[in-house]
């Protein structure tokens, strides 16, 4: 059996699109937490995120028609999944998506038209990892986000 | 009950974890739909989603342990009311809103303060479900707190309604700081919490929300005890039915 490298299984999983916001890979949101020759480690975002099942079938799924059949799947939940795991390009393509991504800031930058001057409508949004915000500027509704 | 054997302490501790969440999780689920906003809709699904997440990585486990080849999915639906060992707050009707937010309130100050504490636990999955769930329900604290304050000091019918809310589950907290033979066996494992130490955390957290809400605390009353030995009130058959309908209809149907 040929060795399986690592990075080629990276740019697999780089290819599995997030179920719920399928701008962003499953690399990019840092539920991948490590890629070895035998196994895959993922960890759920939120406990009780109804992609988590999705995401694993979808992952299976990859790596089967890459022809890694034998490459595990783990999921752990330790350490908890944190924003601070979504990369920096994870954050870009949130963005320009039209979601606001994670920041430490009080307030989220507009993804419509860039100002900071917006406010949280709801801290619960249409997914358990988003709150609803408004923009007062262009008055534009939008999701952030959350910083968890 | 006077001994408690030795192996199934870990399984009993993680069903109480579990059914609480689970069961709370499912009378949240009757809301969606017809909560007053839909911002308070999403809220309240949100609540109810995380709590099964917790449910099913508890139960989940609690199966393992067993290892008699019972999943969270079998633990959920397939067991009678007099096995359930969630405590009593969690299956109170929902009432109105605000009686929904005042169990809220003093179940997820309770959950906050037991999961930060067993984050240390002795049992790495019960660690590790605790220090995942803990991020979540601080949010469910902090969020059902603002009602009670926004409804305790709002218009005479709010406050009527949230002093009534409170007034119905106050009998009920006692029994989440109860110690029973089993759980001071776990505790002194070191796999389940000694939930006395935070008592005091937990009222005075109760009691400054309430002054910021206006409310006086409600009078102490006769506590009702015994959900953790599957003790139930009337509401948890009714619960379970319409829970369990579905799986125990079809017994075979997968997801």
């Amino acid at each position: 059996m040929a060795v399986i490298d690592t990075d080629a299984l990276w740019q697999v999983l780089d290819g599995v699109p997030d179920p719920e916001i399928p701008v962003v890979s499953v690399v990019d949101l840092g539920i991948v937490r490590d890629v070895t020759p035998e196994r895959v480690t993922v960890t759920p975002t939120y406990t009780g995120c109804p992609a988590t099942l999705v995401i694993e079938q979808d992952i299976r799924a990859a790596l089967d028609s890459a022809g890694y059949r034998d490459v595990r799947i783990e999921t752990v939940l330790s350490p908890p999944w944190s924003t601070d795991w979504i990369s920096e390009s994870g954050k870009a393509k949130l963005h320009a998506y039209g979601i606001a991504p994670p920041s430490d800031a009080r307030t989220a930058t507009c993804p419509q038209c860039g100002s900071v001057d917006t406010e949280e409508l709801s801290r619960f949004g249409s997914t358990p990892c988003k709150a609803q915000w408004r923009c007062r500027a262009c008055l534009e509704p939008f999701d952030r986000f959350k910083c968890h | 009950m006077a001994t408690v054997a030795a192996d199934n302490v870990l399984f009993e501790t993680l069903l109480r974890l579990g059914d609480d969440s689970l069961i709370l999780g499912q009378r949240l689920g009757e809301w969606c739909g017809h909560a007053p906003s839909v911002e308070v809709d999403l809220s309240l699904a949100n609540f109810g989603l995380d709590l099964i997440g917790q449910a099913t990585l508890f139960l989940n486990a609690a199966g393992a342990v067993e290892g008699q080849g019972r999943d969270g999915d079998k633990l959920a639906f397939h067991r009678d009311v007099l096995d359930f060992r969630n405590c009593w707050l969690v299956e109170q009707p929902n009432g109105d809103f605000a009686q929904t937010m005042a169990r809220q309130f003093l179940f997820s100050t309770w959950q906050e303060l037991l999961f930060r504490n067993l984050e240390g636990s002795a049992d790495e999955t019960i660690a590790a479900i605790a220090a995942k769930a803990v991020k979540e329900v601080r949010y469910h604290a902090e969020l059902s707190a603002e009602w009670v304050i926004r409804l305790g000091d709002g218009t005479e019918e709010s406050r009527r309604r949230m002093a009534e809310g409170l007034e119905w589950h106050w009998r009920f907290v006692p029994e989440l700081f109860e110690m029973d033979a089993l759980a001071t066996e776990a505790a002194t494992r070191g796999v389940g919490a000694d939930v006395s130490l935070f008592r005091a955390d937990y009222d005075r957290r109760v009691r400054s929300v309430l002054a910021e809400a206006t409310l006086a605390a409600p009078k102490d009353q006769r506590p009702i005890l015994g959900g953790r030995r599957g003790h139930h009130g009337e509401h948890l058959g009714h619960v379970l039915a319409v829970m369990q309908f579905l799986p125990r209809t079809y017994p075979d149907a997968v997801w």
